[in-house]
């Protein structure tokens, strides 16, 4: 190997540093979606190597369901703290009251569909053309087809059957008034690449992706977290585990697994070894119909 | 660990999805949830074993219609490597969604059915292969098991192949026997082909050579981004935001930025936040010159010794993308890596047969036609030659009107 060979992980995020810049240049208020999960913690990591010594050309954006896990919103808070940037918070229950949604119903009551409807609102507040978000390739079959710069009309649906040819890497960011782009700097990483990324910059992550004990219950082979968010049936059987998050979600759509994998090199044993994708085995909201995904993208979901 | 980009370029009768799904399962990138849920799906269609086509079809209108619509990205990595395969469609009427996936691609896989031998469909596929200038070709002859595992109809595939190979001008291209439903020869090499002398497909994906695929001796350095903290520690901060798309690049090296052809010198350098003594493609980062200089947005960092050409006529072979047809006269946009200008379609040389490479006169042309162009840009346009340099010579053509990105244009 000469001395100008490049490991994937630098391929991967030359690619999405690149991606980043491309933003920056192109777009006039683009926005970066954060949730606290590795993923978009992933992504703030990418943007400071796009942009320091400069400051972001863009907000960090939460959506907040009022059903995250504590410790990712604290996460969030202190990042947004530390690296000086910008962050800008809209809840998915002030629009519930606002526009007289209907708070969903069952035992794990998800506002996860209802966040589109907030996505979508802050989008016109802000009046953000680009939202940046951490969506891989790899997580879904609907989302395997789905473009780097991903056009959305101006009820935020994608259209599969309409998505523009995605070139060398030339990205077209030019829309009409109303229509917004996702774009998606990551897509071409898998949840190991992300994992072997976070060990090699040494990125901290909220302690929920760490082993620790909690009270879940086992719903069909998949472990839910007590919280106030979900309904215990008389049936349910209170279990405290070992346990730690795949994925970051909503607490109630998003599953544990049992583990003791207490740091990163740890982790990532864990997944080069498992049989199950990250999607299945911690996404509750994955599993009800075969085009789940498609569905929700087609509605202006993430 | 490097990474090796691949498009499969075939269709469905000859088993691209089969292929695909056998490389992900022998690799075991597929998980048991996934399997789970397509050996639902394969019962259904009351076949023994499970349809590893399955894995690869992504949306429901493709499940509907049992086709590839549009190109999907798989991943998957072995010790080796990390893979990335671009799955495109193999009909005439998605040329297009082939196009974008070979943009990327460093190797093309080209199936034939060992059945039906080199057929229009491969032809087109290799033409494709051509236009796109994709470093290195495997052709895999596929369902070997449907002629006996016959060394004969190999060699004679490999013969029509060769015709074919040597008019496009393709130079890396490696023959591979296989059976994609019965895994010969994807993983490991088959005792039914053992007159195969070739590695397995998978093992020459690990080893085939990419390094020197990526150009180190141009250097070409799009401006993506201006970065000015405009602090009261940083007020004199300017750094020149991008990739180096082929290259290398050195603290004091005398560049000229194009196209206003003002001339300084490297300053300094900084890669991921850290002051370096260079950088080379395809690494993304910050150049600081001695001078101040007005550079933006879309110019471009060259260096003195090596510059590109800077016209505004340029030839151009243009796959059209769009429903709505070309029209001669029409003004585009032209992009260019981050370098956006006017453009006018001049005049349409002629209009390539992707089945046979025959060229006739056109006035127009539609969805998927390659076709010769002359374009005039507004502005000079800092480019290279697509055959010798990708990076730079590749452009997208704009609608003013819909936005939509209408045409791929390999610079002549």
């Amino acid at each position: 190997m000469s001395k100008y060979s490049l490991d994937y992980l630098d391929h991967l995020e030359s690619e999405a540093i690149h991606i980043f810049r491309e933003v920056a240049g192109q777009f006039e208020r683009p926005a970066l979606l954060f949730s606290g999960g590795k993923d978009s913690i992933t992504l703030v990591q990418l943007a400071l190597k796009a942009f320091r010594p400069g400051k972001f050309p863009f907000p960090l954006v939460h959506i907040d369901t009022g059903h995250n896990f504590p410790e990712a919103l604290q996460y969030r808070d202190e990042l947004a703290k530390k690296i000086g940037e910008k962050l800008i918070v809209r809840n998915v229950g002030d629009t519930i009251k606002a526009k007289n949604l209907t708070e969903p119903k069952g035992k794990f009551a998800s506002r996860n569909a209802l966040q589109t409807y907030t996505l979508l609102d802050t989008i016109e507040e802000f009046k953000f053309d680009a939202c940046i978000g951490g969506a891989r390739r790899d997580e879904e079959k609907a989302r395997a087809k789905e473009r780097i710069f991903s056009v959305r009309d101006e009820f935020g649906q994608w259209d599969p059957k309409l998505q523009r040819p995605e070139l060398w890497n030339t990205y077209n960011g030019r829309i009409t008034k109303g229509e917004n782009v996702r774009v998606f700097p990551i897509s071409n990483w898998t949840e190991l690449d992300v994992w072997n990324y976070i060990r090699r910059e040494k990125i901290e992550l909220p302690s929920i992706y760490f082993s620790h004990e909690r009270e879940v219950i086992d719903h069909e082979g998949q472990l839910v977290a007590v919280s106030d968010f979900i309904k215990l049936d008389a049936t349910d059987k209170v279990l405290r585990k070992n346990v730690r998050y795949r994925t970051v979600g909503d607490m109630t759509c998003t599953a544990a697994v049992e583990s003791h994998a207490s740091n990163i090199d740890d982790i990532i044993s864990e997944i080069t070894a498992t049989k199950t994708s990250e999607r299945g085995e911690t996404r509750i909201d994955d599993k009800v119909s075969e085009a789940a995904m498609e569905d929700r993208k087609k509605n202006g979901y993430f | 660990m490097d990474l090796l980009r691949f498009i499969t370029a075939g269709s469905v009768d000859d088993g691209k999805s089969t292929l695909i799904g056998r490389l992900l399962y022998d690799s075991k990138s597929i998980m048991i949830d996934q399997l789970e849920a397509i050996e639902k799906q394969s019962k259904n269609k009351e076949q023994g074993e499970i349809d590893l086509a399955l894995l690869t079809d992504g949306l429901r209108a493709e499940r509907e219609q049992g086709i590839t619509i549009d190109v999907a990205y798989k991943y998957f990595s072995t010790p080796k490597r990390k893979f990335i395969i671009a799955d495109a469609p193999g009909h005439i009427q998605y040329t297009r969604n082939m196009v974008t996936g070979a943009s990327t691609a460093d190797l093309a896989i080209i199936l034939i059915d060992a059945r039906n031998g080199v057929v229009e469909q491969t032809r087109r596929h290799s033409i494709i292969t051509s236009l796109l200038n994709i470093p290195h070709v495997v052709v895999a002859i596929n369902k070997m098991d449907l002629v006996d595992y016959s060394q004969d109809v190999y060699n004679n595939i490999v013969i029509d192949y060769a015709e074919v190979a040597k008019s496009l001008g393709l130079k890396d291209v490696t023959y591979i026997p296989i059976s994609a439903a019965f895994g010969d020869n994807i993983v490991e090499k088959s005792p039914k082909l053992s007159w195969y002398e070739g590695s397995s497909l998978l093992n020459f994906l690990e080893s085939v050579e990419v390094e020197k695929d990526i150009n180190l001796a141009d250097p070409r350095f799009p401006v993506q981004y201006v970065i000015r903290p405009q602090t009261d520690d940083l007020h004199d901060y300017r750094g020149y935001a991008g990739k180096v798309i082929s290259g290398i690049y050195k603290k004091g090296d005398a560049v000229t930025v194009l196209p206003s052809g003002r001339t300084s010198t490297i300053k300094n350098i900084e890669h991921n936040g850290v002051d370096v003594a260079e950088v080379f493609a395809p690494q993304s980062a910050i150049l600081h010159l001695e001078d101040d200089i007005d550079i933006s947005r879309g110019d471009i960092i060259v260096k003195n010794d090596n510059l590109p050409r800077v016209t505004q006529e340029l030839d151009v072979v243009l796959c059209w993308m769009d429903n709505k047809p070309l029209v001669t006269g029409n003004k585009y946009l032209l992009q260019i890596n981050s370098r956006v200008v006017k453009s006018v379609i001049k005049e349409i040389e002629y209009k390539l047969d992707v089945n046979t490479l025959q060229k006739t006169d056109a006035t127009s042309a539609g969805l998927n036609d390659v076709i010769k162009v002359k374009i005039k840009t507004a502005s000079p346009i800092p480019y290279d030659s697509y055959s010798e340099l990708r990076e730079n010579g590749g452009a997208i053509l704009i609608d003013e009107t819909s936005h939509v990105t209408v045409g791929a244009c390999m610079i002549k």
